[in-house]
């Protein structure tokens, strides 16, 4: 079986687990799933910037929090249909990241964490002061959803589509000529203009289609939650947001989704049990850290293998006669060694 | 708008600088010196202002408290850079998380030992009421605060202008290949940063703690603050780290007592304009 | 180019597999009548750890002195901690409804946490008692039957009848400086409007961001407009650091301070290591831990033998909330099954005292009860607490006003301070 036949089965088989937990995990935990889910897509639209730019937004979630508060205003408030709230809100979060991006992209390393910072601090503050339309502390509550979204299973459901056909969406963008010209700015952004190309306007729409994920993935969790308040928008969920990826592995896109699960389930399931969850919380990341510090997705993906390979010095074992061929075929993580670019006109 | 309240708005905005500078001065020379975004140095700054109080609440006696603060803190920091942040060198994303990883730890620790009351470190009592200034009167305390961090500048700027180890600390942070280069023990010029930045960070804990009180997420709050204060200023450098706390503090207090309507937005919305159109702070170089 | 990475896709799902599998699954036993599951959301993590820990012991002192059983049966309750985050705290709301198979919910704390469940409630018939939550509309125009404000207040409630007090005394000019965000405005808002209709001005009111830094500018606008009085509308961090200032600027003997109820709360009270800066101040709440009662007295007593603290309000709603509830089950024989009967029940309880005092809902769901005037006065043993000054009895959430009219105002806000124009 070939790589890329390997892959696709692997997809597959993720795609078929998924789609199991509604029939083994109860409602509750359905819920759960889905809010992994959208937080993972916010956090890879996260890492599009990370991972592939070089760039770590750290105002995302208010980007995410615009599109809830459109979505939640426009439905809530004035009673209009969600063909009309959701794609609002996607444009909502289209246009902030827009304002956003100008103002940010002439920035880079720190001082692009702490312009995102700010902007995202503007419109927290924003969502507090601007009461009449925000409803500040007290946020926006009696969202609906469709008819065909009520039960956490259908809804659990639309977001593992969405989720997938956005992953896909930002694969291919992440791997097309352009998403190449965003690693060569992130591995050395001084030597791009010499070769023609346009890093600020590069920065500026990978910031653009970075923003309107994160604005799909805040309009599914305005219907998701029903409720959006100015926690939606805080500082603390834009940092969560990093986190899950550099948990994740950054620049693998997916592995946005393990970190995700990884913070959320903690927050949510572990706190069943103990009150210092964030001790644990901290613990984890310093362990991940140490012991997978690429991330948990090339560390499990480097696990397996090396089980993989532990098996079948097994059976080499097993059978002596035979010539042993060096089993250490598989390729290097990519971890934050810079990837070697090549150099496609977008 | 009288001249006394002038002054006073203007004495408000400087001893709140000064508590901003002594935090975040050591952020940037950690991060101008090692490339290390050292993200739990806000947790060292509430977890030695609670070592503060209780040895404050057990002796009574202020300076105590702040001489078990400093060496708590020291003793941390070090704990820091030998036990976690040497694994994982010039990697900044894993510095990020492994730092925050610690700053959960520490904050959470906080609250498990200290309780969550928000809680303020007694003032000794000849530093307590306010001081009469001819013009105005203005709180003892906060004079003291504005004196402490205006010394602190001085002190920080004779050590790295006028002396050697200032030398190799200002030529590392501009090459730290070369100054190996030159046969300087580099590790121990880094060790003898984070213990400086320590030393600042557990002044500041207790000293802060008498201002602002000591309260579980009180770490994030100054954290926050000290990234601002460095950023607008300029990363790695003293000067950047002064011109910015003077500006945060200023903003704090006369901007929000002549714009109380934008007091959200205060301190965020000149940030985003001043990177917007200096990408490199204020002070700071390309 | 194709590179996927369904291998880490796929163990992802393991993990949450293997996450779900591993779950507690509490799950609603068959028996008819098993215990009464009560589900108790407080914050244990985050800036409002201490309050929720208060929550949870005045609850647990009320069922500890009461073998956890009533009208026959055993009650079990669990806490969740809803990390003072909103999403977290829907999450749990769901897990104790769902999994754990609660008869009731009572809880939160944040007006944000309180709402978030409020919507999810909303689409059940679950009893959801709320102690805690403060924010007016809860109970007047986003009201909903199975939402009860059991033990508890509106923010402008307790206010009301503290501005036409203040403007009475003889305070003809105030400044006010609240929280910015709905609890000050609706706390504000409450102060204002009686204030002013008792004929009394309001000179400014000024806006702190809730994570206030430095309340120093405040101070110094504040003594440049020469008030006869000033009314503060602060909790938690922010409350500790307006003391720290008002004591160090010296203002304490020179303007009369007007405090809402939550600025000399226990809460806040216990965190100052030199309660001198707050004795003498003035206050309006709904709890008074100094009432000379034999129901706060006692309630107060024990609280201090078992915890080693003066109770805060947050302690006194929790375990008056258990009093209301033990009431109302035994008036339906335990069957809390029967969630109509049982609500009417709890409709229909009236605390002849309590540590609040006595008493009983609206027909909107919010309690009427006694409003103190209190003034932070110092223990024997060197703490202080709040003494009643004069009682107010029988305080509607709506004051004097009809329900009807009063509800088609807008709630408080910001914009919405009747009485005060901001252009003069």
């Amino acid at each position: 079986m070939s790589i890329r036949w390997r892959k696709r089965a692997g997809i597959a088989l993720a795609l078929l687990a998924g789609a199991a937990i509604p029939y083994v995990a109860p409602p509750v935990y359905v819920n759960l799933a889905s809010e992994i889910l959208i937080f993972g897509l916010l956090a890879m639209s996260i890492d599009l910037l990370l991972g592939y730019t070089g760039l770590v937004p750290l105002g995302h979630a208010a980007i995410f929090g615009v599109a809830a508060y459109v979505v939640a205003y426009l439905n809530a408030r004035m009673g209009l249909s969600h063909t009309v709230a959701i794609p609002a809100g996607i444009l909502g979060a289209l246009i902030v990241s827009g304002v956003f991006g100008l103002l940010a992209v002439r920035t880079a390393g720190l001082y692009f964490m702490l312009i995102t910072l700010a902007e995202g601090m503007l419109v927290w503050g924003l969502a507090y002061r601007w009461t009449s339309v925000t409803g500040s502390e007290n946020g926006i509550g009696g969202i609906t959803r469709p008819e065909f979204l009520i039960l956490p299973w259908q809804f659990y459901y639309a977001v593992l589509v969405l989720f997938a056909v956005c992953a896909w969406m930002l694969h291919r963008i992440a791997h097309s000529p352009f998403g190449l010209t965003l690693r060569g700015i992130r591995d050395n952004e001084a030597r791009m203009p010499m070769l023609g190309y346009n890093v600020t306007l590069h920065k500026f729409l990978a910031f653009l289609i970075s923003g309107g994920f994160a604005g799909i993935a805040g309009a599914a969790y305005a219907l998701y939650n029903r409720f959006v308040s100015p926690a939606t928008v805080e500082f603390a969920r834009s940092a969560e947001g990093v986190l899950m990826v550099i948990l994740g592995g950054s620049g693998t896109l997916i592995g946005a989704l393990l970190g995700s699960g990884l913070i959320l389930l903690t927050r949510n399931v572990i706190s069943l049990y103990t009150d210092r969850w964030l001790i644990v919380m901290g613990t984890l990341f310093v362990l991940v850290i140490l012991f997978m510090p690429d991330g948990l997705l090339r560390g499990l993906e480097r696990g397996v293998h090396r089980l993989r390979v532990a098996v079948s010095h097994l059976r080499f074992l097993g059978s002596l006669l035979r010539p042993i061929r060096s089993p250490t075929t598989a390729k290097e993580p990519a971890g934050e060694v810079p990837v070697p670019t090549r150099h496609e006109t977008p | 708008m009288s001249p006394s309240f002038l002054v006073l708005q203007l004495l408000n905005g400087l001893s709140l600088a000064a508590l901003y500078f002594m935090v975040a001065s050591g952020f940037s020379l950690i991060f101008g010196l090692m490339r290390v975004a050292n993200l739990s140095h806000g947790a060292l700054y509430l977890i030695s202002g609670y070592i503060g109080l209780t040895v404050v609440r057990s002796t009574g006696s202020f300076l105590l408290g702040l001489g078990a603060a400093v060496i708590a803190a020291v003793l941390l920091n070090i704990l820091i850079k030998e036990g976690f942040l040497r694994f994982v060198r010039s990697r900044e994303l894993s510095q990020v998380l492994l730092t925050i990883g610690l700053a959960f730890i520490t904050g959470d620790l906080c609250l498990a030992i200290w309780g969550g009351v928000p809680t303020l470190i007694p003032i000794p009592s000849p530093l307590q009421g306010a001081m009469n200034l001819g013009l105005i009167a203005y709180p003892r305390y906060r004079l003291l605060l504005i004196l402490i961090g205006a010394s602190v500048a001085v002190a920080l700027w004779l050590l790295l202008e006028r002396t050697r180890w200032g030398a190799v600390i200002r030529a590392g942070v501009d090459d730290p290949e070369m100054v190996s280069a030159l046969g300087i023990d580099i590790e121990r010029v880094f060790l003898g940063v984070f213990v400086l930045a320590a030393i600042l960070a557990g002044v500041a804990g207790v000293l802060g703690g008498a201002l602002l009180g000591l309260y579980p997420g009180g770490d994030s709050d100054i954290l926050l603050i000290s990234l601002v204060v460095v950023i607008v200023g300029g990363l790695g450098s003293l000067q950047g780290a002064l011109v910015g706390s003077l500006l945060a503090g200023f903003l704090e207090a006369i901007g929000k007592s002549m714009l109380p309507e934008l007091a959200y937005f205060i301190l965020f919305a000149p940030m985003v304009i001043i990177l917007a159109f200096r990408p490199q702070g204020l002070v700071g170089r390309r | 180019m194709r590179r996927g990475h369904g291998m880490g896709f796929m163990l992802f799902m393991v993990v949450i597999a293997l996450a779900i599998g591993c779950a507690p699954a509490g799950g609603p036993s068959g028996g008819a009548r098993g215990p009464i599951r009560i589900g108790v959301l407080a914050p244990a993590s985050g800036a409002f750890a201490a309050n929720g820990q208060d929550m949870v012991r005045g609850w647990e002192l009320w069922w500890k002195q009461h073998g956890n059983r009533v009208a026959g049966r055993e009650v079990q309750w669990f806490h969740e901690d809803t990390a003072s985050n909103p999403d977290v705290t829907l999450n749990k709301a769901r897990l104790l409804v769902e999994q754990r198979g609660v008869h009731m919910l009572v809880g939160p704390l944040a007006a944000n946490e309180g709402l978030a469940v409020a919507g999810y409630i909303k689409g059940t018939n679950v009893p959801f008692f709320m102690p805690v939550v403060s924010a007016d509309d809860l109970t007047q125009r986003q009201r909903s039957p199975n939402i009860l404000r059991v033990a508890g207040w509106t923010s402008s409630q307790v206010h009301h009848p503290f501005g036409e007090w203040a403007c009475k005394q003889g305070y003809k000019t105030i400044v006010t400086l609240s929280y910015d965000f709905a609890f000050g405005h609706e706390v504000t808002g409450g102060f204002v409007n009686t204030y002013t209709d008792a004929g009394c001005k309001v000179l400014e009111q000024l806006w702190n961001p809730i994570n206030e830094q430095d309340f120093s500018p405040y101070l110094t606008r504040i003594q440049a407009l020469k008030p006869d009085a000033v009314f503060v509308a602060q909790s938690g961090a922010p409350a500790i650091r307006f003391f720290q200032a008002w004591a160090q600027f010296g203002l304490k003997d020179k303007i009369p301070l007007l405090a809402n109820e939550t600025l000399v709360d226990q809460h806040v009270l216990r965190g100052l290591q030199n309660p001198d800066i707050v004795v003498g101040i003035i206050s309006a709440g709904h709890y008074a831990e100094g009432r000379e009662s034999p129901a706060t007295q006692e309630f107060v007593k024990a609280y201090m033998e078992a915890y080693g603290d003066i109770p805060s309000y947050y302690a006194a709603a929790m375990y008056t909330a258990a009093q209301w509830l033990t009431q109302a089950i035994e008036a339906v024989q335990g069957n809390v099954e029967d969630q109509k009967a049982f609500l009417d029940a709890i409709r229909k309880v009236e605390l002849k005292d309590s540590p609040f005092g006595p008493e009983k809902l609206d027909e909107y769901g919010n309690p009427i009860l006694n409003v103190y005037i209190r003034r932070v006065e110092r223990r024997p043993d060197g703490r202080v607490w709040n003494v009643v000054l004069e009682t107010i009895p029988n305080v509607s959430q709506f004051w004097k006003w009809d329900p009807e009219e009063y509800l088609k105002r807008p709630v408080y806000s910001r914009d919405y301070q009747p009485g005060f124009n901001p252009k003069k």
